[in-house]
């Protein structure tokens, strides 16, 4: 401090006033609340009109989560336990907890399904996640033969023959590699369709009486709860993307009968609702097939939910593909880079990038229209559920059922939704 | 693409492997197990348990054909079909029969190309009102709103019970039983109408079943049977006589517990020849002579198994009323086992 001043003015603070604390309004949850919640006059109605709500539900459902009961054998023993309060009764779902998630599968065979969805994890692990470890892929492209196998049971021959006819077509591909693409294409696709439905089953034949290596057959009828509801909707997504691809290229294709036909497959399924084909697969069908004929239900209903999300996954990629522009498609061609190989290498990796909320979609929808194959009288959750409800000891049992069931549900669409958030941020480069 | 080319070849497979055309007799022996269909789950008449074993009335039907046919009541495969599914699975073949309390009615036997093989329930349609309402009658049911299934044929009956007693009612149109419980419970209807069997076991599973009544009237007439494919007469004999000999049984006053003994043979020439002690009734159907004896100890005589799936015992509580003995008043009346 100086004396410059001495002689102006009468007083010169010499130190700084310590700071104020700021009005008890501006800070806090005070002011929180009044910027987020009492920001005028709609906010404050909407806040007091949320927590009249909150407060109503809180109120209704408390008591009822409170009185949980967890052990009793029927609904009438949970009535008297719970002598005459509110309360929820979910040991509906621990009795029938084995039901709701195998169906009737054979409880000494519930390791099969449990290992097939394990090695389902390991399988996903390196499509999903790039840091797992790269030769997983090879056990990727063998565990759909596997599950089967495990799922279904039976010799062990059925899935390798089946298996075989891929190995088979990859040779024939492999070993006319100098006649064209055309060639390879049509002699790969002959030589398989070739083993498949003439050599395959006498083949499976002799090697089963040879070696018979079999476990415990399984007919699809015994399939149900939430196992079904996996199967199919995992068999469809893993289906259903590869094919719409095809369609999708196959719309943009300047070969007018490939464009036609995917132009007519596409619009057809989309235009008929998914329930109408489920009723094809499991009413129709059985009209048009020979007398006798067992075509397994499961494996019908797997075909149609996939073509019905094929049609949708299709129009989802080209999306992707129109949003890209038309200089990639020239970039390519300059490169000097044939067709697939410029789908691969350049429009590809970013029309799926590109479609990746799309995608997933089609995936969420595609795994909860699964419950609609309660309307051909296969027990998934749904089915399940109901039939439990038809049983002397659990009838009048509602909420809880379809509160756990819903649960389950959201937990799977959930984690489909976040992991495609994640993936959308690792494949983010451009700098928008 | 690959997994689907494979997925075909499956199903080529399972075409090829196919084809047969034998009877349903020989296919139902040669198989090892009987294909019965029924519904995906009515309390009483057919539900799986929590270990997954079907249980019920109609269960039991497709249980004793198995036995008569195959000699193990186990040897059942259900196939879980809904109102919708249940004749297309009957009519394409993927079951033998259908337990499925289904109504037998004058299309269904004709134009649909099924045949019934008899009774095994003589349901009809009733009313279930609140007490607080103090209707005793469905003749003061005037106004009312009315929870219906629809696509049912209690809908129509409703509206045609409605039209000649020059009454009027306002349908609350609902899916399924459990849906209608829970509207009926929430006041969303005064009344809620079905197969009376239904709205009894419906009524036993509320919290206060005394708060409701099943009024007197029955509106419809309801006879529930197995059914079989037209054309294949053997095994709709078969089948027929099954269900007789569970209901003769009964009449004759043999059950699951003296069945041995009656067996070992009797003075009545009426249940030795129902349990193959003389003359060769299983022959002329193509089964062995015990077929009946096997059928019955499945789940025991008619009685026995209304007894213990659907009777007064039970949480369901059912009366015998139509489905006595016609010397107890009922409708049950088998041809004699001549």
């Amino acid at each position: 401090m100086s004396d410059t001043h001495a002689q102006t003015v009468p007083y010169v603070r010499e130190t700084m006033l310590p700071q104020q604390e700021p009005p008890s309004s501006q800070v806090g949850a005070v002011k929180w609340m009044r910027e987020n919640l009492f920001n005028g006059a709609i906010s404050t109605v909407l806040t007091l009109l949320s927590l009249a709500a909150i407060l109503f539900f809180g109120y209704e459902l408390l008591p009822w989560l409170a009185n949980s009961v967890w052990n009793a054998s029927s609904l009438s023993e949970c009535r008297q336990i719970l002598d005459g309060a509110t309360g929820a009764c979910w040991a509906v779902i621990r009795v029938n907890w084995l039901q709701l998630m195998f169906g009737f599968y054979p409880p000494e065979l519930y390791w099969r399904p449990i290992l097939a969805f394990v090695m389902l994890a390991v399988a996903v692990a390196p499509v999903l996640f790039p840091s797992a470890p790269r030769q997983l892929l090879g056990f990727s492209v063998v565990y759909p033969f596997i599950a089967v196998w495990l799922l279904w049971g039976g010799p062990i021959w059925g899935v390798t023959v089946a298996a075989m006819g891929f190995v088979l077509g990859y040779v024939a591909l492999r070993a006319l590699t100098s006649r064209g693409l055309l060639i390879q294409t049509i002699a790969a696709v002959a030589v398989a369709l070739i083993w498949w439905l003439f050599l395959a089953g006498p083949v499976a034949d002799v090697l089963s009486s040879a070696l018979p290596l079999a476990i415990e057959p399984v007919p699809s009828r015994e399939f149900g709860g939430f196992m079904i509801s996996v199967v199919i909707g995992v068999a469809g997504i893993a289906l259903s993307l590869p094919l719409g691809i095809l369609f999708a290229l196959g719309r943009q294709s300047t070969m007018p009968i490939i464009k036609w036909i995917s132009v007519t497959f596409i619009e057809f399924i989309r235009g008929v609702p998914l329930i109408t084909l489920l009723f094809t697969a499991s009413l129709l069908l059985n009209y048009f097939l020979p007398p006798g004929t067992n075509f397994d239900l499961i494996l019908r209903v797997i075909i149609m939910v996939t073509l019905f999300a094929t049609a949708y996954m299709a129009e989802v990629i080209r999306g992707g593909l129109a949003a890209l522009p038309r200089g990639q498609y020239e970039a390519a061609d300059a490169l000097g880079l044939d067709y697939w190989k410029a789908q691969r290498l350049i429009i590809m990796p970013q029309a799926l990038k590109i479609s990746i909320p799309g995608i997933v979609n089609t995936f969420i929808g595609l795994f909860k229209d699964t419950t609609l194959v309660v309307f051909i009288g296969i027990l998934d959750p749904i089915g399940r559920a109901s039939a439990i409800r038809a049983t002397s000891d659990w009838q009048g049992v509602y909420w809880e059922l379809f509160i756990f069931i819903g649960a389950v549900f959201w937990v799977f669409c959930f984690g489909m939704s976040r992991y495609s958030m994640h993936l959308e941020r690792r494949l983010k480069t451009d700098h928008r | 693409m690959k997994k689907s080319v494979f997925l075909g070849t499956l199903a080529t497979a399972a075409l090829v492997a196919g084809y047969a055309s034998a009877t349903t007799l020989e296919d139902v022996q040669a198989r090892g197990s009987l294909n019965c269909g029924v519904s995906t789950g009515v309390n009483g008449f057919s539900a799986p348990d929590a270990n997954g074993v079907w249980q019920g009335f109609d269960v039991a039907v497709c249980r004793a054909v198995a036995a008569a046919v195959l000699g193990d009541p186990m040897a059942v495969n259900f196939v879980p079909t809904t109102g919708q599914t249940r004749f297309t699975a009957l009519a394409s073949g993927e079951i033998d029969i259908l337990a499925r309390n289904t109504t037998w009615t004058f299309s269904r036997d004709t134009d649909l190309g099924f045949t019934f093989v008899g009774v095994n329930y003589y349901d009809g349609q009733g009313f279930m009102v609140n007490r607080e309402l103090g209707v005793s009658s469905a003749t003061e049911l005037d106004g009312a709103t009315v929870c219906i299934q629809t696509g049912t044929t209690t809908e129509l009956n409703l509206a045609d019970y409605f039209r000649i007693n020059n009454m009027s009612y306002e349908p609350v149109p609902i899916e399924t039983n459990a849906e209608a419980q829970q509207q009926y419970l929430a006041g969303a209807c005064d009344v809620y109408t079905t197969d009376a069997s239904g709205l009894a076991a419906t009524r036993a599973s509320f919290e206060a079943p005394g708060d409701h009544v099943i009024l007197p009237e029955i509106i419809s007439k309801e006879p529930l049977g197995p059914l079989v494919r037209q054309g294949d007469d053997q095994w709709a004999d078969i089948a027929r006589w099954t269900l007789n000999a569970l209901i003769a049984a009964e009449e004759l006053g043999v059950t699951s517990s003296n069945l041995e003994q009656m067996a070992a043979g009797t003075n009545n020439p009426e249940i030795n020849r129902l349990l193959g002690g003389e003359g060769d009734l299983g022959a002329m159907i193509g089964l062995d002579a015990q077929w009946a004896m096997h059928a019955i100890a499945a789940g025991g005589n008619y009685g026995e198994i209304f007894a213990a799936t659907i009777g007064e015992a039970t949480p369901i509580g059912l009366a015998r009323g139509l489905n006595a003995q016609w010397t107890q008043g009922g409708l049950l009346y088998t041809p004699p086992f001549r």
